[in-house]
């Protein structure tokens, strides 16, 4: 807690740039009277930009969600995505979270396209291009190797399908912002890493912004553009690490020196801030 | 073997009334009761018989009654559980509420039914309706309050409102709990149904026991009670099935 917030200049726009896609101005928020959960956050995030926040438990990474796709307001400073500042939820968001969180009555392809049910425009329209929308669904589960698996429920689904499922449902109604919290932390090591490589290639082809919340050094490295290391609470950036690692990126490089030496030191900043 | 295991499952409960009619009918022979303090499980069968007219008439109006109450129980029952659990406000508001009502002996409202509805139907399915609605008040409440925190997230982040939620997830989410509830609901109906015939009414099955009970005619009475637990047990197994058919997703276990 004592360690002072090392922020580097690369965080403040430089004048005269284009208007970040993702901007916090010195944020912190406070649920109740304990104090802030997260504390004098500023950070930008460029459109297309994979960014991942690593830290101990309980340091507000989901709470930096929150504040980023606008459920919860800040208490002090400034969250503006697209150029505007947040005022309620954005439709431009997409969220999957550690547990699938699938509707059990609905199967894979009817869960995958509840989002157009209800984010505007698409919910007038649903009745009228359904099929139009199942195509979609289709081509998006195909991709993530879900071909086959479209009219089978979400329980005689394994939990790492039920989880690709998820991320579909995440990405339907084509967001600019995808949101992952945890998404891969309830899974075995091998469906993990299979979804590690799913999630990059979708981004690869897709481009949108994402943000991912994890608590796995590895995957973070291995997925991100940015890794921003958090405190214990309240959340405060410690570190700003660009990961330089030409793209797209194997899985066979993350057993090598240059990324295992990245995790070692990583793991080691971290390692500090919990014994502080 | 388990193909014969799978039919003695099926022939369980068969065998469970056989052997309680047995039991019945051994006992009573053995003391040597008389029939007037507890009949015989023949005599009560042949009771059955002898009165099947005036026991058909009377079920006819117990039942119809029942299904009255039920009806209203589940209409009220429906939109009071949707109003109260679609709301953390009104589920802190009204759940103690609901229980001190619930606690109060329905039979205690017949007097008051009477003064306002008269002798007759009116009452019986107004004391089915009032003791039947709070089960499925409070399933169907629960399951709309026992919504997953991330699942309203993904949902409020598309700019769903909050009815929105309730009817794509909330609903859905909470029919197992309302199926469940009707199957607990129906019976109950049954059960003010009759208390109400036994007190202020003089049709259905309640008023036949009543009147019969103060012959000493007590096989009567007890071909009653059999025709009130066989209707409910009909109307259970039911609901049952109307529950494994619209709720599979729910009961995938056991398959």
């Amino acid at each position: 807690m004592t360690a002072p917030a090392t922020l580097d200049q690369q965080t403040a726009a430089p004048p005269g740039a284009a208007t970040p896609f993702v901007a916090f101005d010195r944020v912190s928020l406070a649920y109740d009277d304990s104090g802030n959960a997260i504390e004098e956050i500023s950070l930008t995030i460029e459109e297309g930009e994979f960014v991942a926040f690593v830290g101990p438990s309980g340091c507000g990474k989901s709470t930096f969600m929150k504040l980023c796709t606008g459920l919860n307001a800040p208490t002090a400073g400034s969250v503006r995505v697209d150029g505007a500042p947040v005022g309620g939820p954005l439709k431009i968001c997409g969220m999957a979270f550690q547990s699938a969180n699938l509707l059990p009555w609905r199967t894979t392809l009817d869960n995958v396209l509840l989002p157009l049910e209800i984010v505007k425009p698409y919910r007038s329209q649903f009745r009228r291009r359904r099929a139009e929308f199942e195509g979609w669904a289709r081509e998006l589960l195909r991709t993530v190797g879900l071909e086959g698996y479209e009219d089978q429920y979400p329980w005689q689904l394994s939990g790492g399908m039920q989880q690709r499922a998820s991320i579909c449902r995440a990405l339907i109604h084509r967001p600019r912002l995808l949101m992952l919290d945890e998404p891969f932390a309830a899974l075995d090591a091998f469906t993990r890493e299979e979804l590690w490589c799913v999630l990059r290639d979708l981004w690869e082809a897709q481009r949108f912004t994402v943000v991912l919340v994890t608590h796995d050094l590895r995957e973070a490295a291995f997925l991100a553009d940015t890794v921003y290391v958090m405190s214990r609470r309240p959340g405060r950036i410690l570190e700003r690490r660009r990961i330089d690692f030409p793209r797209p990126r194997e899985l066979a490089m993350t057993f090598e020196p240059p990324f295992t030496g990245l995790v070692q030191e990583l793991r080691a900043r971290i390692g500090t801030i919990r014994s502080s | 073997m388990t193909q014969y295991n799978r039919l003695l499952e099926r022939l369980a409960p068969w065998i469970a009334v056989l052997a309680l009619i047995a039991v019945w009918e051994v006992t009573v022979r053995v003391f040597n009761v008389p029939p007037f303090i507890f009949p015989s499980a023949s005599a009560t069968a042949q009771a059955l018989v002898t009165f099947a007219g005036p026991i058909g008439m009377h079920s006819w109006q117990t039942f119809w009654t029942t299904m009255a109450g039920f009806g209203l129980g589940v209409v009220v029952g429906l939109v009071l559980g949707f109003i109260v659990g679609s709301s953390r406000f009104l589920y802190h508001a009204c759940y103690p509420l609901l229980v001190g009502f619930n606690a109060i002996p329905k039979v205690a409202f017949v007097p008051i039914l009477v003064v306002w509805f008269g002798i007759g139907s009116v009452p019986a399915i107004l004391t089915a309706f009032l003791i039947c609605f709070f089960p499925i008040v409070v399933n169907v409440a629960t399951g709309l309050a026992t919504l997953e925190p991330e699942m309203e997230d993904v949902l409020r982040v598309l700019g769903a409102r909050r009815l929105d939620v309730l009817l794509k997830v909330g609903l859905p989410r909470s029919l197992p709990y309302f199926f469940a509830s009707l199957k607990i609901a129906i019976t109950l109906a049954f059960v003010g149904t009759v208390v109400s015939e036994t007190v202020a009414s003089n049709q259905g099955i309640g008023y036949l026991m009543m009147s019969a009970g103060s012959q000493m005619r007590m096989s009567l009475v007890f071909a009653g009670l059999i025709v009130i637990s066989a209707m409910a047990m009909v109307m259970y197994e039911l609901f049952a099935l109307l529950e494994k058919r619209m709720t599979g997703w729910a009961h995938r276990g056991q398959r």
